[in-house]
C-alpha cells in the first residue's frame, strides 16, 4: 500500500510517502504564503521521484501547525503523535523524543510502540525554537551553517541572557561591539536555547535513548549543548525534519 | 543616510521661572533604562529642568549623556547637583549617583508627584520591561508585579515593528487608530512570531495601518493580562515611553474600560523624576542629621 505525509510546519511543508512500510520519497519547500500550494506542489514532487501517479496513493494525512487547511488530505494527526510513531519507525529504542522546529519545541515520551505516554510543549516564544539561531545568525551576519561551524571551535563562554529573542538580538549586537569573538557568541547563544529547550522537556519523565528531531536536530552545536543540559547521549536520525511527514504517512497506512 | 523608524523625538526642557541658585535643595536623578535615559532636576520640590534621550552602549556614557544634556544653557555644573539617585537597569553603573534606587520605587515616586495622591495604579511600559505597581497616596509601593523578560508588549517590541513597516515610531498610535474596522490582534505572545504574521497580513493586502492596529491591538491585550493579575484601582496612569501611543494607550482604555490619567510634563520621566524626588529627601535627611 502507498500512502503518504505531508507535515504542513510554519517554515517548510514536507512530504514523505511509504510503500510497503518503506520509505520512497521525501520532498520539502518553504511554506510561503501559499500553504496548500506548497503543499500541492510538495507532494507532486515526492510523487514524482517515488516514480508514481497520484492516484497510487491510498491515503494521505497531514500534520504540523498547518495540518487542518490542506483540502486534499484525508485526515490530519497531531504533531506528537506522529513525531512519536516517525521517531519508533526510525529509532525503535527511544523513549523520549524532543522535536524542536522553526516555531515550537516539544518534549514527548513514548513507549515501545510508538505511542504517546506524555508530552510537553513550548508557549508560543522564538526563544526555544528555531526561530531563534535563525534571528541570531543575522545578528552575527553569519549563515546558520557557518554559525554552528564556528560554534564549536568557542573557547570562552559569554553572558546572554537570551530569554528574548528580540533582546537577545541587541544583546549579541553589544557583544560583538565590545571584541567578544563571534565564536563563543556562536556557542553562547546554542547553549542558550538547548538549555531553555531541556527545561521544558524535563517536565516530562526523561527515559533512555533520547532522541532530538525536527529541523533544529540538523544543528550540531545544540546536539552538543542538549547532550550537557541533559546529561545523557542524543541520537539524531537521519534527515530529522521529515520524521512527523514519515509518521503521518505511516498512520495513513496502519 | 536611511532613515531608523524606529527612533523617537529625544526631548528635553528647562524652567524659564527658576533660579537654581535660589534654590535650598538642588537634587537630580538619573533613570538609565534599556532603550532610554533620563535626567531629572529638581530646585526644591520643583521641577527646573530634564532630559530624555536614548540609552548607548554602556551605562556610565548614557548617564553623563543624560545629565550634560539637561544641564544645557543652565550654567549649572555637575559638582552644584547636591545629591543625585540612580534607577533604572543600569542603576549600578552611574559613576556621579550616590544612591541607587529600583526603578518600580522610582517610577511611583514619580507618578505620585506627576498624577497626584489619587493615583492608585501604575502601568509602566518600558524598553524591556512591562510593571504593574500600586502605591499609596504618598507614591510608596504597596505591590508591584512584572512581565517575564519578553518583548511583546513592551517598547523595543514597537521599534521592531515601526522598522518592519518603516513606519515612524512617533506615528504608530495615530495610524493605527486610522483604520474603518478594528482588525483581529496578531499573536501578543512573541514578536518574532507577529513579525511573522505581520509580513504575512501585508502580502494579503492589509495597509500598514491595517497591520499596525492589530499590533497595537496584541500589545494593549498583553498588557491587560498583566495589570488583570495585579487588579486596577483608579486613579490609573501610565509612565514609559508606550504612554506617547495613542494607539496603544486608548485599546488598554477599551479593554478596561476606565480612562487612563495623562501625566504632565512627560510620562517617560516618572522613573528620573522620582529618582530626584527620593535624592532630596536623602539630602535633607543628611542635612539634619549633621
Amino acid at each position: 500500500m502507498i500512502t503518504a505525509g505531508i507535515d504542513v510546519g510554519a517554515k517548510t511543508i514536507k512530504a514523505v510517502i511509504v510503500k510497503d512500510n518503506k520509505i520512497v520519497a521525501r520532498s520539502i519547500n518553504p511554506t510561503g504564503f501559499e500553504p496548500v500550494e506548497t503543499a500541492e506542489k510538495t507532494l507532486e514532487e515526492a510523487v514524482k521521484q517515488a516514480g508514481i501517479s497520484r492516484k497510487d496513493i491510498k491515503k494521505i494525512f497531514t500534520t504540523g501547525a498547518g495540518r487542518k487547511s490542506i483540502p486534499f488530505a484525508d485526515n490530519n494527526i497531531t504533531e506528537v503523535t506522529a513525531d512519536a510513531k516517525g521517531t519508533n519507525y526510525l529509532l525503535p529504542s527511544v523513549r523520549t523524543i524532543v522535536d524542536i522546529g522553526a516555531e515550537e519545541a516539544r518534549g514527548i515520551s513514548s513507549d515501545a510502540s510508538g505511542k504517546v505516554l506524555d508530552f510537553s510543549k513550548n508557549d508560543k516564544c522564538a526563544a526555544g525554537a528555531g526561530a531563534f539561531v535563525e534571528s541570531m545568525s543575522r545578528a552575527l551576519e553569519l549563515t546558520v551553517p557557518l554559525m554552528i561551524e564556528i560554534s564549536h571551535k568557542s573557547t570562552k563562554e559569554a553572558p546572554i541572557n537570551a530569554t528574548c529573542a528580540v533582546f537577545a538580538e541587541s544583546e549579541v549586537v553589544s557583544l560583538i561591539h565590545t571584541k567578544i569573538e563571534k565564536a563563543d557568541i556562536a556557542h553562547a547563544v546554542h547553549d542558550a536555547i538547548a538549555s531553555r529547550v531541556c527545561s521544558m522537556v524535563r517536565r516530562i519523565p526523561i527515559e533512555k535513548d533520547v532522541a532530538l528531531i525536527g529541523g533544529v536536530a540538523n544543528n550540531t552545536a545544540i546536539v552538543e549543548a542538549m547532550k550537557k543540559h541533559l546529561g545523557v547521549e542524543i541520537k539524531v536520525p537521519e534527515k530529522p525534519e521529515y520524521v512527523s511527514a514519515l509518521g503521518a504517512a505511516l498512520l495513513a497506512a496502519a | 543616510m536611511t532613515t531608523e523608524f524606529y527612533r523617537w523625538t529625544e526631548n528635553s526642557w528647562k524652567s524659564p521661572d527658576i533660579d537654581w541658585r535660589k534654590g535650598q535643595t538642588v537634587t537630580c536623578g538619573i533613570d538609565v533604562g534599556s532603550v532610554s535615559s533620563q535626567a531629572v532636576i529638581l530646585v526644591d520640590d520643583k521641577i527646573y529642568a530634564f532630559c530624555n534621550t536614548r540609552t548607548g552602549s554602556n551605562s556610565p556614557d548614557s548617564a553623563n549623556k543624560a545629565l550634560s544634556i539637561s544641564l544645557k544653557d543652565t550654567g549649572m555644573k555637575p559638582e552644584d547637583i547636591q545629591f543625585i539617585v540612580g534607577t533604572g537597569y543600569g542603576r549600578v553603573n552611574i559613576p556621579m549617583a550616590k544612591k541607587a534606587i529600583t526603578e518600580i520605587a522610582c517610577h511611583a515616586r514619580g507618578a505620585n508627584y506627576m498624577g497626584g495622591p489619587t493615583v492608585k495604579t501604575i502601568l509602566d511600559m518600558g524598553g524591556q520591561d512591562l510593571k504593574g505597581i500600586h502605591c499609596d497616596e504618598k507614591g510608596k509601593v504597596t505591590q508591584f508585579l512584572m512581565n517575564d523578560k519578553c518583548a511583546a508588549g513592551t517598547g523595543r517590541g514597537m521599534e521592531v515593528m515601526a522598522e518592519l513597516l518603516q513606519v515612524p515610531i512617533v506615528d504608530v498610535g495615530k495610524m493605527s487608530l486610522d483604520v474603518k474596522d478594528e482588525p483581529e490582534p496578531v499573536s501578543s505572545t512573541c514578536v518574532i512570531f507577529a513579525k511573522s504574521e505581520a509580513i504575512g497580513l501585508l502580502r494579503s493586502g492589509w495597509t500598514k495601518n491595517m497591520v499596525l492596529a492589530a499590533y497595537c491591538s496584541a500589545m494593549a491585550h498583553r498588557v491587560v493580562g498583566l495589570l488583570e493579575r495585579i487588579g486596577v484601582e483608579k486613579e490609573f496612569v501610565i509612565t514609559g515611553g508606550i504612554a506617547k501611543n495613542i494607539g496603544v494607550v486608548s485599546r488598554i482604555e477599551k479593554e478596561l474600560g476606565l480612562k487612563v490619567k495623562p501625566l504632565s510634563p512627560d510620562p517617560q520621566i516618572a522613573g528620573g523624576l522620582g529618582a530626584a524626588i527620593f535624592a532630596r529627601d536623602l539630602l535633607l535627611k543628611s542635612r539634619k542629621a549633621a
